[in-house]
């Protein structure tokens, strides 16, 4: 056992310090019915190099976005990560140390998140940011939850734009609370200001806006903000980070609070977690937000340091009357996330943007001119589109995959009722070999099928 | 003047990654958008005005600010780190090196199932070894940390009473020892907290929790072997309590590496319970995460659990969504699927005899600390323990220094201090888990460093009141933090 020291002589020496002679007088507390008989039904330990086979057997069954070109998007998506990311997140002091309880001996923990926070709040232009929340998902039912306590009004708006995978997690984890969540179609992928307004009431607690929404449409959300503070309900703002550079902050707009996917800003695509998720808001919000918070002080000698503060709003201080149960975040993507932040700055993620949203352009542009094929949804797009294919949207993604690329992801994988529709996602990691490539088997399928009924729009 | 000092470095104040920012610098090089690919205008509202103040450093001035700032961390691969209940083993590196491998690392969540099967085969492989381990028929790994797990649990108890039995019940009881996410994670779930007080040794109190046994009761919910170290002996009769009045019992595994291959929660009766993958079975902490929580679940559960729900069909794998009775979806896609990586790779790597190496080992490490630090320290169980043992510093509290002081003084010694205050239940409690990493010679220095600091209560109380001396920082004023509520750098 590579991973334990003590050999059998030393726990015979230790069992004799204990005063027992065997170490099954140590267990006697557990009912003899319950101690098992038999070892368990694993396989034997394997050596090292044993396990990497098994494993990257394993790994070589997955596509991957190294192997094949990814345009798989829809809340996960394949950004550059610097290799000084990699590097310095793989040190032990950041990656083997836990939650900073001691802080004096977790001041680089704690000073990093305390960056981060810092950056969080600058990319989304506002007051106050925790330490992470679990994904994107889980920080919205979060911050649903706060403007639930905070107006004391029962009722949530979440459009129909928002991704439906962080509309059925805030489902899920408000489903206990007096608390109704309400939808609001869209035309074309779109909000109009006028079936808002339609929804809102005096129990209406917050209004969830997406930014850029769902379909990776930017949508001008300050007309929606207003209307909600008109009634005085709360904006909560689902906003992509990584757009941050080219797009006006959310808290320009008043927004109340802003929670976002950080994935992207450092983060492997890993198959969907961990991620991590951002979580901002006005300072009167501060002492409401749920999980960590990292703040300034002076130790005895009068030097700056860093500590967990407001911590009478958590779980293991305030118990039943926390704000949150969340405890164990998402501590290393975070970390991960300032390397990011701080190695790429103003000027590279505002390159990073503007490289998103040529890209997405140009495919956008020639594939809507390929016969039968559409781009339905007008207005600017960040770094995803959707496409109506000529066929089933499953089957292009299969005649894609085998010539070598994730083209997207069929709506009807994310439990939407289109069979025809792609959401197309587009980083400044695809060069134009890989945009041309993709047009040119889009022209190849869309000849091939051109028996097949064209898509209505 | 600059004047050299050996800790000068270490002691001397950071500045802030801001701070070392000047105009123009960066540490990044987009690769440039071909010329002939458009240009897009976006509307001038919706334009930023004012670029985020992100700092602006060449790579290498960032590489060399944090990593100054990693060597103010106190972590597992320095030193000892007996945080009781954290469970803080060794993470073994090629764990880390198979998450990072582009088969797992650069997959997305939404690309096809055909083009993932690997990872759902690895998702499968890990989930079948937890059911074997915990004794349960079925899992979920997507809850992302362990609170997450309690309440993943909790809300699938929720719909199990109202489905089965027409309205979900009112109140969920838990002992005094609770770890404090459990409260917390009732209360999200919708249901009130009942605090039973433990009996005097330390386990829950039969006669009490018989008291408030109704048809209101969802749940008890309960860590073993509990926040004492201890294992529940009266497991078997009071999970047949609580069943008989109807209710589930639900075990929260933070301390799941003591019954590794020596005992299952399936057995013992619990209806579901988490494992702390971070915990048991080695992944780094990350300085707070991220963790996963997976729930494993008896047969009755199983309509419950969230949804998608993976399964073999037609010798495939494949997501199963149209789940009626689900209760939902609690993370955003899978759960933390880089954390059930290095789970898998740890448990073939430990196998079925290193399960059970794991548990003995750590109950003989936390035994023997128990023993040989008996003579100087209050044990108020003073019997065999499991995982962890628990101590007090009340003699030393009688002498005028608390368990915070000496806790301060370890770090000048260069160990973490076991958890502190916790379980609350016992005065001036130091929660210590060694675990099986560590050897005997770790331990027995630990044992000295502990007689010293009781000596340095009588001989040099000063130097532990003022605590610690030699760490990057020395105490920090916590309240004041609060009060001034500098959370965000401004320039």
């Amino acid at each position: 056992m590579r991973y334990i020291p003590n050999t059998p002589d030393d726990r015979e020496a230790m069992l004799r310090e204990i005063g027992v002679s065997h170490f099954n007088e140590l267990i006697e507390s557990i009912p003899e019915s319950l101690r098992l008989k038999s070892p368990l039904k694993l396989p034997n330990g394997k050596s090292e190099g044993e396990v990497k086979t098994h494993m990257i057997e394993l790994a070589r069954k997955n596509r991957n976005a190294t192997s094949s070109s990814s345009f798989v998007g829809a809340g996960s998506y394949d950004h550059f990560i610097p290799s000084a990311v990699n590097a310095l997140a793989s040190r032990s002091e950041f990656a083997t140390a836990y939650t900073p309880y001691q802080p004096e001996v977790a001041q680089g923990t704690l000073q990093v998140i305390y960056e981060f926070q810092s950056m969080i709040c600058e990319l989304f232009g506002m007051e106050a940011a925790n330490a992470s929340m679990y994904d994107a998902g889980t920080a919205l039912a979060e911050a649903v939850m706060l403007t639930f306590r905070s107006t004391k009004r029962s009722t949530i708006i979440i459009p129909d734009n928002i991704h439906p995978s962080y509309r059925r997690v805030t489902k899920t984890l408000t489903r206990c609370l007096d608390l109704n969540i309400i939808g609001v179609p869209c035309t074309d992928g779109k909000l109009d200001v006028a079936s808002v307004e339609k929804e809102l009431s005096d129990q209406t607690a917050a209004l969830v806006l997406q930014y850029p929404n769902f379909y990776g449409i930017v949508e001008n959300i300050e007309p929606f903000i207003q209307l909600a503070h008109s009634n005085k309900s709360l904006a909560i703002i689902v906003a992509d980070p990584l757009a941050m550079g080219v797009l006006e902050a959310p808290g320009s707009f008043d927004a109340d609070i802003v929670v976002g996917e950080g994935q992207g800003l450092g983060n492997p695509q890993s198959y969907g977690g961990p991620y991590l998720g951002l979580f901002a808001a006005k300072q009167k919000f501060a002492r409401m937000m749920p999980g960590r918070i990292v703040g300034v002080t002076k130790d005895v000698d009068g030097r700056r340091g860093f500590v967990l503060t407001l911590q009478t709003r958590e779980q293991h201080i305030r118990r039943d009357k926390a704000t949150s149960n969340i405890c164990t975040n998402e501590g290393l993507c975070a970390t991960r996330a300032t390397f990011f932040m701080s190695l790429i700055g103003p000027s590279g993620l505002r390159d990073i943007g503007n490289a998103c949203m040529r890209r997405t352009a140009y495919l956008r542009d020639e594939l809507a001119r390929i016969k039968g094929f559409s781009c339905p949804q007008d207005g600017p797009h960040f770094k995803e589109f959707l496409l109506r294919i000529p066929g089933n949207a499953e089957s292009f993604f299969e005649f894609m995959a085998e010539r070598g690329i994730l083209s997207g992801v069929p709506l009807s994988q994310l439990g939407l009722n289109d069979p025809h529709g792609l959401l197309v996602a587009v980083t400044e990691n695809r060069t134009q070999t890989e945009l041309d490539a993709y047009i040119s088997l889009a022209k190849t399928f869309s000849k091939e099928y051109a028996h097949a009924v064209p898509a209505s729009a | 003047m600059p004047s050299p000092h050996p800790l000068k470095q270490l002691q001397s104040e950071t500045q802030l990654i801001f701070e070392l920012s000047r105009p123009g610098r960066t540490g990044f090089q987009a690769t440039a958008t071909p010329a002939s690919l458009p240009h897009v205008k976006l509307p001038s509202t919706l334009t930023r005005k004012t670029a985020p103040r992100l700092p602006e450093v060449a790579e290498n001035t960032a590489v060399r600010h944090y990593t100054n700032l990693s060597v103010r961390n106190h972590h597992i691969d320095r030193d000892f780190y007996p945080l009781g209940s954290c469970t803080m083993k060794y993470n073994p590196k090629v764990n880390d090196e198979l998450a990072a491998h582009p088969g797992f690392a650069a997959i997305s969540p939404k690309q096809s199932e055909a083009s993932s099967q690997g990872a759902m085969e690895l998702m499968y492989e890990l989930s079948s070894a937890l059911i074997e381990i915990t004794g349960m028929d079925h899992i979920t790994l997507q809850p992302a940390a362990g609170a997450q797990g309690e309440q993943t649990a909790l809300l699938m108890f929720r719909a199990y009473h109202e489905k089965c039995f027409g309205k979900p019940r009112k109140a969920v009881i838990i002992p005094d020892s609770a770890h404090g996410t459990n409260p917390a994670s009732i209360v999200n779930a919708g249901y009130e907290v009942i605090q039973l007080p433990s009996a005097d040794d330390g386990m829950v109190d039969v006669g009490a929790l018989k008291n408030v046994l109704n048809e209101d009761i969802a749940a008890l919910m309960i860590t073993n072997p509990n926040t004492l170290g201890l294992f529940e002996k009266k497991i078997l009769e009071i999970n047949d309590l609580v069943h008989q009045a109807g209710g589930l019992v639900y075990m929260d595994g933070a301390n799941l590496n003591a019954l590794l291959g020596i005992a299952r929660p399936g057995d013992m009766g619990f209806d579901a319970c988490h494992m702390n993958l971070h915990k048991t079975f080695s992944t780094p902490h990350g300085g707070g995460g991220p963790g996963s929580g997976p729930v494993a679940v008896k047969k009755k559960l199983e309509p419950f659990l969230p949804t998608p729900v993976l399964v073999v069909l037609n010798n495939k794998f494949h997501w199963e969504w149209n789940r009626p009775d689900s209760i939902g979806n609690v993370h955003s896609f899978y759960g933390n699927f880089g954390i059930h990586v290095r789970a898998l790779a740890y448990i073939l790597s430990m196998g079925s005899e290193g399960m059970r190496g794991i548990a003995e080992n750590s109950i003989i490490n936390a035994n023997y600390l128990r023993v040989m630090l008996a003579d100087c320290y209050q044990i108020q169980q003073n019997v065999p323990c499991m995982h962890e043992v628990i101590i007090s510093g009340s003699r030393q509290k009688a002498r005028g220094i608390r368990t915070h002081d000496i806790a301060k003084r370890l770090l000048d010694y260069g160990v973490h201090p076991p958890t502190v205050y916790f379980p609350l239940i016992v005065p001036e409690c130091m929660m210590i888990e060694p675990t099986e990493s560590e050897s005997r010679e770790t331990l027995d220095d630990f044992v000295d460093i502990m007689k010293t600091i009781d000596k340095e209560v009588d001989e040099h109380p000063d130097e532990l009141l003022s605590a610690p001396h030699l760490t990057p920082v020395r105490r920090l004023d916590e309240a004041s933090a609060a009060r001034t509520l500098d959370i965000r750098y401004y320039k």
